[in-house]
C-alpha cells in the first residue's frame, strides 16, 4: 500500500523532474556491477556493498530489487515471483514499481523473461545463459546459526574453518535421525566457500548445481551480495553416509494440473482438514494445464 | 635409538607478558624479586624465557605455586595465546604425524606461522585437557559430537565412523557407551575430565598437555582419573606436559619435571631427583610443605 501510494506521488513528480532509468542513479549502478563482477569472480564470496535508498522498507527484497535495477536495460523481460507465484502482492508491487521506472515489459513466463526476480523458489523450468536469475536473501550468512559473531564468521570463512557447520550436522542427525534443515540448505560454492542459498527449499538446490544460468543473490539489510557464476559446482553439505535428499510427495500430485514432478505446496482445508498439493510454481503450473487442454483440443478435432 | 634423543619439541626463552611491557620487565621480575610484575610499567610476566626440551614418550611434569606461569606455558604452546617472544622448533622427523597436513619445517619457528597453520598444527599434532571443562568441551553438544568435531577438522565425513571412533575413545576412557549422544553437561566432573581426555586423543596427538586435569575432582575420582592417563599414557606411548601445583600428581605421573615460580623455571631434572634433593631453596619449600 505505501508503495503504491508512493508510485503514485512519483508518477506526479516525473512530471516535472525526470528520475534517472531504473530509478537508480548511474553511479551508484555501475558499484553495484563493480560489486557482482567481484562475486562472479569469487563464486559464493559474500561481497559488502553500499545497498542505495529505495521506496522499500530494507528486508522487502531491497536486494534483490537493486540488483535487478542496476542491471537491467530497455530491451530486457522481467518476471517476478514470490514462492514460486508471479501474483503475490510482493511480486507484483515489484513489477509494477520496476516497470515503471524503466519501461521494460513483464511476463510470467519463464522461458520468456531476461531477467527473474525470486524470493524462496528456483522456477521449475530449466534456465538458460542468456537469462539471470536474482534472489531476494533475508539472511546472507549461512555459518550465523553456529556463529554469532561476524568477525569469527568472517575468519571461518577466510581459512575454510567449518567444522562448527559440520557438527551443528553431525548433531542433527544425532538428534532427529536425518538433518532437519529445510529450507536455507547450506552449500559448498565451487569446493570452497559455504554458502547460504536463501530460503528455497531443498528441492531447489540441485538447480544452483552446474547451471546454464547466472544466480545472483542480493541482501539488502545486511548490504551482501554473492553469485554462482554458470558451471560451477555446487555442493549441499552432507555425509558420506547421510546424504542429503530433496523433498518428496509420496503419492502426491498437483490438484490443478496433475504433475507430480514438481514442489508442491500443502493445502490444508480448514473446515474438513483435507489436504490437497498444488504447484507451487504457479505459472509452470498454468503452462502444463495450457498444454493438456491443447492436447484435448487436438484429439477432440 | 639415536632417534629417541632428539627432541620433539624445543621451546626456547618462551615469554608472555600482559600489559604494554617495556625494555626491564624481564630484568626485574622473577623468583630473586619475588614477583611477575614489572616496578617500572606494571606489566605481568606470565612467564619468562622459558626454556626446555621434549622427548618423545616422555611425561614432564610442570609444578609451581598457582599463579607461577604453568598454564601460560602449556598454552602458549598450544596455541590459545599469544606469545610476546620466544621460539618453538617441532621436529617433526621424530614422529609419525597426519599425512593430510603440511607440517611446519624443523628450522621454522612456530611462533611466526599464521592463526591458521597454528590451528591446523594443533588439529593435526596437538592434544589438550584443561582444568575447567568448559573450556575444552562444547558442554550443551553430544559427547560423540564433542570428540566429531576433532574428527571433521581431520577431513571424516562419515558418521558411521565418527561414532565408532568416538564409541571406541569414551570406552577407553571409562565412560559407558551408551552414554555417547549425552551432552557433557549431563556428566559429573569426572566424566567431564574423561570425556575431554577423548577428544584430546582422538587425533593421535603428537603432544598432548594435561594442566591441572584433577584439580576439583573428589579424591576418589581424582585416583582413577590418574589412573586413567598412566594407562593410556603406557599403551600409546604418549608424549605429555602435565601441569599440577600437586607434587603427587608429578610424583605418580611423570619422569621428569620443572619447577615454576614468578613467571620462571627455577630448578629441573628427573622427577626423583628434585623431589629426594631439592636444590633451589624454593622446591626445598614445597617439597617439605607437602611431604
Ligand atoms: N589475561 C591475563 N591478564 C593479566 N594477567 C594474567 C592473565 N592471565 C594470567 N595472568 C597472570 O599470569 C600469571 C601466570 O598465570 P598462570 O599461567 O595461569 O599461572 P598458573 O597456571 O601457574 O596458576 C599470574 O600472575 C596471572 O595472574
Ligand atoms: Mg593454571
Ligand atoms: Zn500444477
Ligand atoms: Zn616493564
Amino acid at each position: 500500500m505505501r508503495l503504491n501510494a508512493w508510485l503514485q506521488d512519483h508518477r506526479r513528480v516525473k512530471k516535472s523532474r525526470d528520475y534517472n532509468f531504473a530509478f537508480i542513479n548511474e553511479a551508484a549502478k555501475r558499484e553495484i556491477r563493480r560489486k557482482i563482477l567481484k562475486a562472479v569472480a569469487i563464486p559464493g564470496y559474500q561481497v559488502p556493498f553500499a545497498s542505495p535508498e529505495l521506496p522499500v522498507a530494507r528486508g522487502w527484497g531491497t536486494g534483490g530489487l537493486q540488483l535487478t535495477l542496476s542491471l537491467i536495460g530497455p530491451e530486457d523481460i522481467l518476471k517476478v515471483i514470490d514462492q514460486g507465484c508471479d501474483g503475490s502482492v510482493n511480486a507484483v508491487n515489484i513489477k509494477k514499481f520496476v516497470g515503471q521506472v524503466t519501461g521494460v515489459s513483464t511476463t510470467t513466463d519463464t522461458r520468456q523473461a531476461t531477467i527473474i526476480q525470486t524470493r524462496h523458489r528456483i522456477p521449475e523450468e530449466a534456465m538458460t545463459r542468456d537469462q539471470i536469475l536474482v534472489l531476494q536473501v533475508p539472511f546472507p550468512e549461512a555459518l550465523r546459526t553456529v556463529e554469532p559473531s561476524e568477525a569469527e564468521t568472517r575468519r571461518m570463512h577466510g581459512e575454510a574453518d567449518y567444522s562448527q557447520m559440520w557438527l551443528y550436522l553431525y548433531e542433527d542427525i544425532v538428534k532427529y535421525g536425518e538433518i532437519s534443515i529445510g529450507a536455507r540448505y547450506p552449500v559448498t560454492v565451487n569446493g570452497r566457500y559455504i554458502m547460504d542459498p536463501s530460503p528455497i527449499p531443498r528441492w531447489d538446490i540441485p538447480k544452483l548445481h552446474l547451471a546454464e544460468t547466472l544466480f545472483l543473490f542480493g541482501a539488502g539489510r545486511e548490504k551482501r551480495i554473492y553469485a554462482i557464476p554458470p558451471h560451477t559446482r555446487v555442493e549441499p553439505l552432507e555425509f558420506e553416509d547421510e546424504k542429503f535428499r530433496v523433498e518428496d510427495f509420496p503419492g502426491q500430485a498437483c490438484q490443478r494440473c496433475g504433475s507430480s514432478a514438481t514442489f508442491l505446496d500443502e493445502i490444508i482445508d480448514e473446515a474438513s482438514g483435507a489436504r490437497t498439493y498444488l504447484c507451487s510454481d504457479t505459472s509452470h503450473c498454468d503452462k502444463i494445464l495450457a498444454q493438456q487442454e491443447e492436447k484435448e483440443v487436438r484429439s477432440c478435432k | 635409538m639415536m632417534q629417541q634423543w632428539q627432541p620433539v619439541l624445543t621451546i626456547k626463552d618462551l615469554t608472555k607478558i600482559y600489559g604494554g611491557g617495556c625494555p626491564r620487565c624481564l630484568e626485574v621480575t622473577g623468583p630473586e624479586f619475588e614477583t611477575n610484575i614489572c616496578c617500572h610499567c606494571g606489566a605481568v610476566v606470565a612467564c619468562g624465557q622459558v626454556s626446555f626440551e621434549l622427548y618423545p614418550a616422555e611425561v614432564l611434569g610442570i609444578v609451581g605455586e598457582s599463579g607461577s606461569g604453568k598454564s601460560t606455558v602449556v598454552r602458549l604452546l598450544y596455541f590459545d595465546y599469544d606469545s610476546s617472544g620466544g621460539e618453538i622448533y617441532f621436529h617433526n622427523a621424530a614422529v609419525s604425524a597426519n599425512p593430510q597436513v603440511k607440517l611446519p619445517q624443523t628450522d621454522e619457528n612456530l611462533l611466526t606461522l599464521n592463526s591458521f597453520q597454528k590451528r591446523q598444527l594443533r588439529h593435526a599434532c596437538l592434544g589438550m585437557v584443561y582444568q575447567n571443562p568448559h573450556l575444552g568441551l562444547r558442554m550443551a553438544v553430544s559427547s560423540g559430537g564433542n570428540i566429531a568435531e576433532r574428527l571433521i577438522m581431520a577431513g571424516c565425513r562419515h558418521i558411521g565412523q565418527m561414532r565408532g571412533r568416538s564409541a571406541d575413545l569414551l570406552a577407553k576412557t571409562e565412560i559407558p557407551v551408551q552414554r555417547l549422544d549425552e551432552p557433557p553437561r549431563n556428566f559429573s566432573g569426572g566424566m567431564r575430565q574423561r570425556v575431554q581426555i577423548a577428544k584430546a586423543l582422538s587425533n593421535n596427538p603428537v603432544i598432548l598437555f594435561l594442566d591441572e586435569v584433577t584439580t576439583g575432582l573428589d579424591l576418589s575420582v581424582q585416583a582413577r582419573v590418574l589412573d586413567l592417563i598412566r594407562q593410556l599414557q603406557s599403551e600409546f606411548h604418549l608424549t605429555v606436559i602435565v601441569v599440577s601445583h600437586d607434587l603427587g600428581v608429578i610424583r605418580l605421573l611423570t619422569s621428569r619435571t620443572m619447577v615454576m615460580k614468578c613467571g620462571r623455571v627455577v630448578e629441573s631434572g628427573l622427577t626423583d631427583q628434585i623431589l629426594e634433593d631439592p636444590q633451589h631453596p624454593y622446591t626445598q619449600l614445597l617439597v617439605s610443605s607437602q611431604l
